[in-house]
């Protein structure tokens, strides 16, 4: 019964995002670009894809891989905008939570220029479009997180997430605020979590806990495995660091925020059968990539469930990752290396 | 052609003078031209390893730059952001010190890590963390190669220059300074020369001069006696014939003292 009423508010936009779903390049459609001998055969390339001539207006001697980068993340945006102002209900605050990662990485990017005496013109044009938020020009007033959050980000949704960063550190250096980043990601990806489970309807809810989860997972492998050379970070400060959801949590979760060197990290990973051979072969980025699409793949056979918005955006970032990649190695002429992409559409 | 010598007053001095310049030039010529010839060997060596190292650099660089797209790849956009402004004090650092390659110092620069300094650890603590000290690394070896090419290519232009200078020197020595030189000896030589010749002619004039004189005091000596006899003979026979002798032979020894005299004046005057 649960998806008799999902079509009254999210038909289209299921609808739309199925429409955009098929437009991810296809294996094939890779091989062709990967082909490519110049960025401007790359360009041809991806005007016969649902890029259609989104570079058009750039001259041959302006194409460089950021400029592609932007351009597609240009559309992508606009695409996720469009999808926004479409719904309506619980669908918008679904969006909203999408948005709030980005949020997150823009905040702390403003912090560190402002610690640096950055001009703010220049921190904000690299501020990701889709975690903007209309006081996030006023975030360079603040010297200390107290003050950062009484006077800027208590009116933004994200003053929640705050509520566990302020035991320690009031003072903000480069440090504190790497760890401050990861306490946001992790309340955000708990309070995210919570939301889904309380408010969304099954299917997506299901859906939505798994790809949260993965994500989870994600973080908490990374930051064992990137904590490892840093003696600053202590046994306690890493646990707060890991999240508190997806199949790590929480026997895998103790044992790596116990974790001091990469055997431990390995045999605590021995548990979860997922990412039982991650650190075996290859590069864990790229398999953590791998994974996560194949996730995003499933979760579009599931028909009713907003969980694709999520799948969608992350394939599309996925896809532009994987074009600015291609493009990256045509320019620097580093063929062995193009096939490293991830595809499974 | 007195463009090819010096100035100077022709000598015996200044002669031995210019010799000696003419030794020290030649011994100046050998020295710089072994010092040029040794600066040339160390100059092809670096050119060499120039060579070297700007095809290392090319591989080094294309591995890093490559490394910098694996992190975007990995980690987003701002990462490179983040790294810049988390970097506080530098990590790799440079030490100079000089090298003596025959009397032209070099400097040397010579790369080494801090390893106190370690700024952005963290940076990417959350995702793509390994990729980023990976590039940090590939990076430091980049940097390396370019210190490495830097000291290289200052003493390249260096050399270069110093090189420049011994061979204008040698040259100058060579094709300027010894013919000079070796003119200006010939030059007072031949004066020398010229100067003991007019000497000898002069002694000669002078000998002919004197003679003339002899030859005219003779002839008025002569004239003189001549008229001496004829008044005799028209006074008579008064004095005896032994005092007549003794008279010439009186004016003889007389005449002879007055030409010693003159000789002497005369000489005085050419002097002067």
């Amino acid at each position: 019964m649960e998806g008799v009423f999902f079509n009254i508010d999210n038909g289209y936009i299921e609808g739309v995002i199925r429409g955009y779903r098929n437009g991810f390049l296809t294996s094939n459609q890779y091989l062709n670009l990967t082909q490519c001998d110049t960025l401007e055969d790359l360009k041809l390339q991806l005007s016969s894809t649902d890029y259609g001539n989104f570079l058009s207006s750039i001259p041959a001697e302006g194409l460089t891989t950021s400029v592609i980068q932007e351009h597609c993340s240009d559309k992508l945006f606009n695409e996720f905008n469009y999808i926004r102002n479409q719904l309506s209900g619980k669908s918008v605050k679904f969006m909203d939570y999408i948005t709030f990662g980005y949020m997150i990485d823009n905040v702390v990017l403003m912090i560190t220029g402002t610690i640096h005496a950055r001009d703010k013109g220049e921190i904000l044009s690299r501020c990701h479009p889709l975690g903007w938020f209309d006081t996030l020009p006023t975030l360079s007033v603040a010297t200390d997180l107290e003050s950062l959050y009484d006077t800027v980000l208590v009116d933004t949704p994200l003053a929640p997430f705050f509520k566990d960063c302020f035991d320690n550190a009031d003072e903000l250096d480069d440090l504190n605020i790497e760890i401050i980043r990861n306490k946001l990601y992790k309340a955000y990806l708990e309070d995210f979590a919570t939301f889904v489970s309380e408010e969304i309807e099954e299917p997506s809810k299901e859906i939505m806990l798994e790809l949260l989860g993965f994500e989870a997972d994600r973080r908490s492998i990374n930051v064992s495995l990137n904590s490892l050379q840093s003696d600053d970070i202590s046994d306690d400060l890493k646990r707060s660091l890991l999240p508190n959801l997806g199949k790590c949590f929480p026997v895998v979760t103790g044992m790596l925020s116990k974790a001091h060197d990469f055997e431990s990290v390995r045999a605590a990973l021995g548990n979860v059968y997922e990412y039982r051979s991650l650190l075996e072969n290859g590069n864990l980025e790229d398999q953590f990539y791998q994974l996560e699409m194949e996730l995003c793949r499933d979760a579009f056979t599931q028909q009713f469930s907003i969980s694709t918005v999520w799948a969608w955006m992350k394939s599309k970032e996925q896809e532009i990752r994987n074009i600015t990649w291609i493009a990256e190695c045509i320019a620097q002429n580093q063929r062995e290396r193009i096939n490293n992409y991830t595809s499974v559409y | 052609m007195s463009a090819t010598r010096e100035q100077v007053f022709p000598t015996r001095m200044t002669l031995g003078l210019m010799k000696t310049k003419l030794k020290g030039a030649e011994v100046g010529h050998t020295l710089l031209k072994r010092k040029s010839e040794a600066l040339t060997k160390r100059f092809r060596d670096i050119t060499k390893r120039i060579d070297d190292a700007k095809q290392k650099m090319g591989r080094v660089m294309q591995t890093a730059a490559f490394s910098l797209a694996e992190v975007t790849y990995a980690t987003g956009d701002n990462i490179s952001y983040q790294v810049q402004e988390s970097v506080s004090t530098a990590r790799f650092k440079i030490r100079a010190r000089q090298e003596n390659v025959s009397g032209v110092i070099l400097p040397q620069f010579e790369s080494y890590i801090d390893p106190e300094i370690n700024d952005f650890k963290l940076t990417g603590l959350g995702r793509g963390g390994q990729q980023v000290q990976r590039a940090k690394e590939i990076y430091s070896k980049a940097v390396e190669t370019l210190v490495e090419l830097a000291s290289l290519q200052t003493a390249f232009i260096i050399l270069d220059e110093v090189i420049k200078v011994t061979n204008r020197r040698v040259n100058a020595i060579e094709h300027v300074i010894i013919p000079r030189t070796k003119n200006t000896i010939a030059y007072i030589n031949s004066e020398l020369d010229e100067l003991d010749r007019e000497e000898f002619y002069r002694l000669k004039k002078v000998q002919e001069k004197k003679q003339l004189e002899v030859a005219r005091l003779d002839a008025e000596m002569d004239a003189a006696r001549k008229r001496e006899a004829e008044e005799r003979t028209k006074k008579g026979e008064e004095t005896s014939i032994e005092e007549q002798l003794k008279a010439t032979s009186l004016n003889d020894k007389k005449s002879e003292e007055e030409n010693n005299n003159l000789v002497a004046e005369t000489e005085d005057d050419v002097i002067f």
